[in-house]
């Protein structure tokens, strides 16, 4: 995620100081990526140092204030234009879990599947009221209200949303898979038993029950 | 959440399913649509259903609205067991407690939005006139005033399924019950409908709904799980204000630059 990015947006709509900048950061995406102040001002020195950004003066309190360079603003258009890079895809824990569940004896798999998507529709279901709030106007975590913010804010709750929902209908995908899976590893290995012992239940997939 | 209101055999609760079952067909043919569920619904409770298809989830909702009868327990609405009335006095439960949105609409073609809406109204007593003003108050609540006057035939899908979702929430229904009553609609629509069902568990009504969407069930306090015609699982919502506040808690230090 690109914090230095962030930054230079807000620091191309005029002068900040660091605490400032957190403040505004949290407002558009409602304290989604919460962000230390330490963090601020580590990035700030980068973009000074790459010429992005110029100390500008302080205020009568001692806030230093920054701002954009035309470097600075470039590296932002340019930014902008560009396209996130999808060719390296997040490592994703969850992916790596099953993958390493289906392959490692004894874990029980379909368990994981359901105990994930339990988590994950508690998740949609409380980014789904946080949004309801949102539409009506409520309060949210976060802080201040500057114009654009809210529609900022609003945009990154439902990135959260089609995301979580994305996982959720995987998971379900995943349990048919697991199930069809499982089906066919009983009926090759009472195949290949032609002996009369019945077939013991794999751990892919709960035999299902005709309905 | 703790919820109080008319107690009654179901504890207060507007629908009670009590250990129903549902068999249908018999012998070879037999059938076991459901294996025993237990759910109470609460007033101000939005209760939605998921599940693979095949699982149960629609018997579930034709017995809940008194439209099919279990083969063991019993289903009581407001405290009362359908399985006891006469044919007459259920025709009336179903009609004045509970509002009911089918899959496929099952709109009258020869009415109007506004008179499908209000024929129930009118079977309560009111006059035409007071059925038609709550029926008009429906539409507008959905965004589609506009349709009062126009024939089922000459709506779109969509169109159709907010005049039943309207009819289902006219008068003071206590129970909504929805079998994916989204599944015409384009996701912002939806969502404006899946408000108005908020909204209405939010002044006391209990909702339940069928989807097979996870964003849509988010809508709702519970979203319980049937598969194989058992509730296998159920999450409830906790309170939201807690939750980016306890992402912010486990954030594994700080987001990469």
């Amino acid at each position: 995620m690109s914090i230095r990015h962030g930054l230079l947006a807000l620091l191309d709509q005029g002068p900040r100081y660091g605490y400032q900048l957190r403040t505004e950061f949290e407002a558009r995406t409602g304290a989604t990526w919460p962000l230390n102040v330490g963090q601020v001002y580590t990035t700030l020195s980068r973009l000074e140092r790459d010429g992005l950004v110029v100390p500008a003066g302080e205020d009568d309190e001692g806030h230093q204030f920054y701002a954009a360079t035309d470097a600075g603003r470039a590296e932002l258009r340019a930014w902008f234009d560009t396209p996130v890079p999808r060719t390296n895809p997040p490592r994703d824990e969850l992916a790596i879990k099953l993958a390493m569940a289906v392959t490692v004896p004894g874990v029980d798999v379909p368990a994981v599947v359901q105990g994930q998507r339990r988590h994950s529709i508690k998740a949609l279901q409380d980014y789904t009221r946080l949004k309801a709030r949102a539409l009506a106007g409520e309060s949210r975590p976060g802080g201040a209200g500057e114009p654009g913010s809210d529609l900022a804010w609003l945009l990154v709750l439902e990135q959260l949303i089609f995301q979580t929902e994305a996982e959720v209908r995987w998971l379900d995908h995943c349990e048919t898979r697991l199930a069809k899976h499982a089906e066919v590893e009983q009926a090759r290995a009472a195949e290949a038993r032609s002996d009369d012992s019945p077939p013991a239940p794999t751990r892919f997939g709960r035999r299902r029950s005709k309905a | 959440m703790s919820h109080t209101g008319p107690s009654g055999n179901g504890a207060g609760a507007v629908l009670h399913l009590d250990n129903v079952t549902r068999v249908h067909g018999q012998g070879a043919a037999e059938v076991q649509a459901l294996r025993g569920v237990d759910l109470k619904v609460h007033p101000g409770e939005f209760v939605a259903v998921m599940g693979p298809s095949g699982s149960g989830k629609s018997t579930l909702l034709t017995l809940a609205g008194g439209l099919d009868t279990p083969s063991t327990g019993q289903v009581l609405v407001e405290g009362v067991a359908l399985g006891g009335l006469s044919r007459k006095r259920l025709a009336e439960v179903r009609r004045r407690s509970v509002g009911y949105v089918f899959q496929d609409y099952n709109l009258i073609p020869a009415l109007t939005a506004a008179e499908n809406i209000s024929l129930p109204r009118e079977l309560d007593g009111l006059s035409t006139r007071a059925a038609r003003r709550e029926a008009l108050a429906a539409l507008e609540e959905l965004g589609i005033r506009e349709l009062a006057d126009r024939f089922p035939d000459d709506m779109s899908g969509g169109q159709q399924q907010r005049v039943a979702i309207a009819r289902a929430l006219i008068g003071d229904r206590r129970l909504v019950l929805a079998d994916e009553p989204t599944g015409a609609l384009d996701s912002t629509t939806g969502e404006a409908v899946l408000a108005v069902l908020r909204a209405r568990c939010d002044a006391g009504a209990a909702a339940m709904m069928v989807t097979h969407e996870a964003r849509h069930a988010a809508w709702a306090d519970r979203v319980v799980f049937l598969r194989d015609g058992r509730m296998v699982d159920e999450s409830a919502s906790q309170d939201a204000g807690s939750l980016l506040v306890a992402a912010a808690a486990n954030a594994k230090g700080p987001v990469g630059e």
